[in-house]
């Protein structure tokens, strides 16, 4: 590479990464305990548990889950109705003002057998709540999430020309090599080139799937103007529903076109994941994969009748798939573990970056010349 | 890269580990048991690797060169 082609690369580097740095720091840190919110909900005790009850204990209807979770707020109405996957007794049931609303939600948490509300989960308070915000948007809604994609999107620039610039670092030294004896700065630099090309590619994935995530609402727009719209079209000069047809009908109906696969969320009309005129009936499959790659059924509000069950698009796909890989929550405990790990490796990484550039002094040498003396 | 410049030498093991990490994280996302491992072995061997290498003490004699 000629000193000119790797001046280049080394602005590219230092200037993608000193402008995201401190953002990529509040993300990584943030990212932390994100990682386990499973677990740290259970110690705080926000995690909802249901009571023991044998495992074929009968279910209620939806309709009957919707009724109990909106008594406790009749004046809110219906957002989404979700399952984990892994435990099928209990409902959460979101609430707002209005289908669109994104503040002063409410959500209860709605026994799937004996319809009581278990608990009302906080969606807008505690730490939790406060570090999640953080790390999606800086408490600056969509702009916010817009600008931390574009962090995101320097740090694969830096990540890119990181590697380039791997080479002519590393030309006369092992891999692995950490020079200690020398000066403190030549001891950071190789373990900042070390652990930066150890983690390149769980950087490159949780950095590219976490600037795919900000663009989720738009994602999510796109397939309602891509893939619903055309479904309205019979609903043209229709008003606008005020008497929702049975739930419990419409998840039968959902169920009975995909039989083979579970519910994960229900999208009332007028939401983000649905239409004026239908419910969003999502579905998962049963492989690790499928889980993930929910399956859009979209049933009419009124009547309950199936009007379309299609694949998911590519786009809708993409976003789905980059969720798991940001989150790192497919793989057990383990893979949370080695995900928190990978996370403090990344903090070195930048730490490491901006001790480099702030140690260098007034007087910088050229790239090349530097470099020079750091291979030396 | 300069003509006759050791291509595997130099990124030989950075190539493993990328492509290592790459098996793991399709792995998890497959399935379940054999799968799993594959993504704690694929994510656990850059981890193992940046630890070692960045704790380890000094490395006899490596400057003399």
């Amino acid at each position: 590479m000629s000193p000119g082609t790797t001046r280049v690369w080394s602005w590219l580097h230092k200037w993608s990464s000193l402008v995201s740095t401190v953002f990529l720091l509040v993300l990584c840190v943030t990212g932390l305990p994100l990682i386990f919110h499973h677990q740290i909900g259970g110690w705080l005790g926000t995690e909802v548990v249901s009571p023991e009850m044998p495992a074929h204990s009968s279910r209620i209807t939806l309709d009957q889950v919707i009724a109990s979770a909106r008594s406790r707020f009749p004046s809110k109405v219906g957002m989404y109705v979700s399952q984990e996957p892994d435990d099928d007794t209990i409902w959460y049931v979101t609430m707002g003002d209005t289908p669109t609303s994104t503040t002063d939600l409410k959500q209860v948490a709605v026994d799937a057998r004996t319809g009581t509300p278990l608990a009302e989960p906080k969606l807008d308070r505690g730490l939790m709540f406060v570090i999640h915000e953080i790390h999606v948007d800086l408490f600056a809604g969509q702009w916010g999430k817009l600008f931390l994609g574009f962090m995101g999107l320097l740090m694969l620039v830096a990540i890119v020309s990181g590697i380039v610039l791997y080479a002519p670092f590393m030309r006369k030294l092992r891999f692995g090599d950490v020079r200690r004896e020398r000066s403190t700065r030549v001891k950071w630099l190789d373990l900042h080139n070390l652990l930066g090309i150890v983690t390149v590619t769980w950087a490159l994935v949780v950095g590219a799937t976490g600037m795919i995530n900000t663009w989720a609402d738009l994602v999510i727009e796109h397939w309602r103007d891509d893939q619903v719209a055309e479904l309205l079209a019979r609903y043209r000069g229709q008003p606008r529903v005020t008497q929702l047809g049975s739930l419990e009908k419409a998840f039968a109906n959902a169920r009975v076109r995909e039989p083979d696969m579970k519910i994960a969320f229900i999208a009332f009309p007028g939401t983000a994941w649905a239409s004026e005129h239908h419910y969003g009936v999502f579905m998962r499959g049963s492989t690790r994969l499928t889980e993930r790659l929910v399956h859009p059924v979209l049933v009419d509000a009124v009547t309950g009748e199936v009007s379309a069950s299609r694949e998911p698009p590519w786009y809708m796909k993409t976003l789905l798939l980059s969720q798991p890989l940001h989150f790192g929550d497919y793989g057990g405990v383990p893979m949370q573990w080695l995900w928190a790990v990978l996370d403090v490796l990344t903090i070195i990484v930048l730490g490491s970056g901006l001790y480099l550039w702030l140690g260098k002094g007034p007087a910088r040498k050229p790239a090349a010349a530097k470099l020079k003396g750091a291979v030396a | 890269m300069k003509a006759g410049s050791p291509f595997w030498p130099l990124w030989g093991w950075p190539l493993f580990f990328a492509v290592l990490s790459g098996a793991g994280l399709v792995g998890g996302l497959v399935g379940d048991g054999a799968w799993d491992w594959m993504t704690w072995v694929g994510l656990g061997g850059p981890c193992a690797a940046g630890i070692w290498f960045g704790l380890r003490g000094r490395a006899p004699a490596r400057d003399a060169r």
